[in-house]
């Protein structure tokens, strides 16, 4: 077995979870309670990885940061190399990648949330801030889980955009599905099917927790309202 | 210190609300029926709903202004709001739903607010349950307290006991006017229910279709209602219209004939003209039947009438009767009996002149 992929996969996965919660939670807040008329768009931006093929998703972040674009320069001049088939390009395609599995259970828990009592909130002297860490948050904490999981898990088992835009590094963008389609390319089906096997439990897991947190909504793609 | 709103708003193609009024301390009622504005008239002094024109101040102090591009975001209000659903925060103990609003004060300044309001409700023994584990009455006195642990310059409740017992009701309200003795902020208190604005008021505003229809005491506003859709709520069952045949300036009355009919009452005088169409409305209960011509009675209208059908509902009969026109009578089942009543019997109906009330007809519709 590649531990050397699992153990990147796990890093990958926890950095992915951690920054998506930070960016998914606003982008749900605001796709939730804004009432922009033209929302619908970004909403579609934010859904478009799901029904989009991971190369065609790969390919467009791979330009978005190669050593031409502007964001791939910027980092050049910062950091001293590019972008592209580094690790920090991987976190970034996989942000982008999961962005819909974190932003969707949480934007779904936001609107359960009772107007009225967010109303009360504001009445009682409450900001908006403080509205939404008092009682939002803590009455939608199983859509926040949910979301923090499914980003963590669909990251797990990304393949096509990592090899996109991360190639096939050993110990910097080889992740464990691309270790198991090395193997398989290698011939070596035994060693392919206990990473695979390992991959499975993970994902059975991972599902058995979120549904078991959230028995009343369908987790991947639940529909609104 | 005073609340006084005068503002519009349009919610819907036929319905806009447009008030005009100002409520001193002490409890006022605002009364009227479901979908004729009450709920939307505190969102807007809440400043949940942005009004459309208008100005809404507690005493000097302007809480929106539409001259004056002025709207004072809603957490600096300072006003107290009991929502219908209570809307208590389900995750929160109830001293953690009370310490809610006093976020400025330092931890044990609020901790001792808390503890005296708790006190002062009577519900210091549920403050460390979760409002589903309470009785809905205990939960009515966790909102309330909520409210106004804050100090609210100005508290709304919308439609809080109407889900309780009377008993209870009736000592929930207790505690708020002895909260209010020695604070004297005006209260709104809107209902639905006539009982409510008889036991609780000083005031009543009634509302109906976004406008205001009449202010003043309950006994004026309800025991005398001058416009046809609050007798109605009142429990005026009968309308007529009549033409006046003749009035008595001696007497303080005039008689009317019932438009359609033969039939002649004596109402109170008010300033018609002779031949001029009005309307005029008697409670069901208010409306005595006789089985036979009854003689030396002080009331003024005997009419013979033909029951034509009798139903019962609960503890009372409710008797269709026609006297020229169709009259709706309420009596009980053992009066029905002792009379014989049933359909077809020919019975005379007795009303004291003081009993009819002049309606204006209203056509209030929405715009």
């Amino acid at each position: 077995m590649d531990w050397l992929a699992i153990l990147l996969s796990l890093k990958l996965s926890s950095l992915v979870c951690g920054f998506l919660l930070i960016i998914g939670t606003p982008i749900a807040y605001w796709v939730t309670f804004s009432t922009w008329r033209w929302k619908f768009l970004i909403e579609s931006v934010v859904a478009l990885p799901i029904v989009l093929p991971p190369t065609v998703l790969g390919f467009y972040i791979l330009v978005a940061i190669g050593s031409q674009s502007p964001i791939g320069r910027a980092w050049a001049v910062w950091s001293g190399h590019g972008l592209a088939f580094t690790f920090e390009g991987l976190v970034i395609a996989s942000i982008l990648y999961s962005l819909p599995f974190a932003v969707q259970p949480m934007a779904v828990a936001f609107s359960q949330v009772d107007r009225q009592l967010m109303e009360a909130s504001s009445v009682l002297g409450a900001s908006t801030l403080r509205t939404f860490i008092r009682v939002i948050l803590p009455l939608s904490i199983n859509g926040v889980i949910t979301g923090a999981v499914l980003s963590f898990a669909h990251t797990m088992g990304e393949f096509g955009v990592v090899l996109m835009v991360g190639g096939n590094i050993p110990g910097v963008t080889r992740t464990v599905s691309i270790a198991i389609y090395d193997e398989v390319q290698g011939l070596d089906y035994a060693a392919a099917n206990k990473t695979a096997l390992l991959l499975l439990l993970f994902s059975f897991v991972v599902l058995s927790i979120v549904y078991g947190i959230n028995r009343k909504s369908w987790a991947v793609w639940p529909l609104r309202r | 210190m005073q609340l006084s709103v005068n503002l519009k708003k349009r919610l819907s193609a036929n319905f806009a609300l447009d008030v005009k009024f100002s409520i001193p301390p002490g409890v006022t009622m605002l009364f009227g029926a479901s979908g004729s504005g009450k709920t939307t008239l505190l969102r807007c002094v809440a400043g949940l709903i942005r009004p459309d024109s208008g100005q809404i101040k507690i005493g000097e102090r302007i809480l929106f202004d539409s001259d004056a591009r002025a709207d004072v975001p809603v957490p600096q209000r300072k006003i107290g709001l009991l929502f219908q659903s209570l809307a208590l925060f389900p995750h929160l103990s109830v001293a953690k739903n009370i310490e809610y609003g006093l976020d400025g004060l330092d931890r044990s300044q609020a901790r001792r607010r808390t503890e005296d309001i708790l006190k002062s409700f009577r519900i210091s023994g549920v403050r460390k349950h979760r409002p589903n584990e309470i009785s809905s009455g205990e939960r009515q006195r966790v909102a309330l307290a909520r409210a106004l642990v804050t100090d609210p310059r100005v508290l709304m409740l919308d439609e809080p006991l109407s889900a309780l017992d009377y008993p209870t009701q009736s000592q929930i309200i207790d505690d708020l006017r002895a909260w209010n003795a020695d604070r004297d902020i005006p209260i709104l208190y809107v209902t639905h229910s006539q009982r409510e604005v008889f036991a609780l008021g000083e005031r009543v505003i009634s509302l109906e279709n976004g406008r205001i229809l009449s202010q003043g005491t309950p006994q004026h506003v309800l025991e005398a209602p001058t416009h046809e859709s609050l007798a109605q709520l009142a429990g005026f069952e009968n309308f007529f219209d009549a033409a006046v045949v003749s009035i008595n300036h001696d007497s303080g009355t005039m008689l009317c004939r019932l438009e359609g009919a033969a039939t002649q009452v004596e109402v109170p005088l008010s300033r018609v003209e002779i031949g001029s169409k009005i309307r005029i409305a008697i409670r069901a209960g208010d409306i005595i039947i006789a089985g036979e011509f009854p003689r030396a009675l002080s009331a003024r209208n005997v009419v013979p009438a033909k029951i034509i059908s009798l139903k019962r509902e609960g503890a009372m009969i409710i008797a269709e009767i026609d006297a020229g026109k169709t009259f709706e009578v309420h009596l009980t089942p053992g009066a029905c009996e002792s009379l014989a009543l049933k359909p077809e019997r020919q019975v005379w109906l007795v009303i004291k002149t003081h009993s009819w009330r002049l309606v204006v007809r209203t056509t209030v519709s929405a715009g």
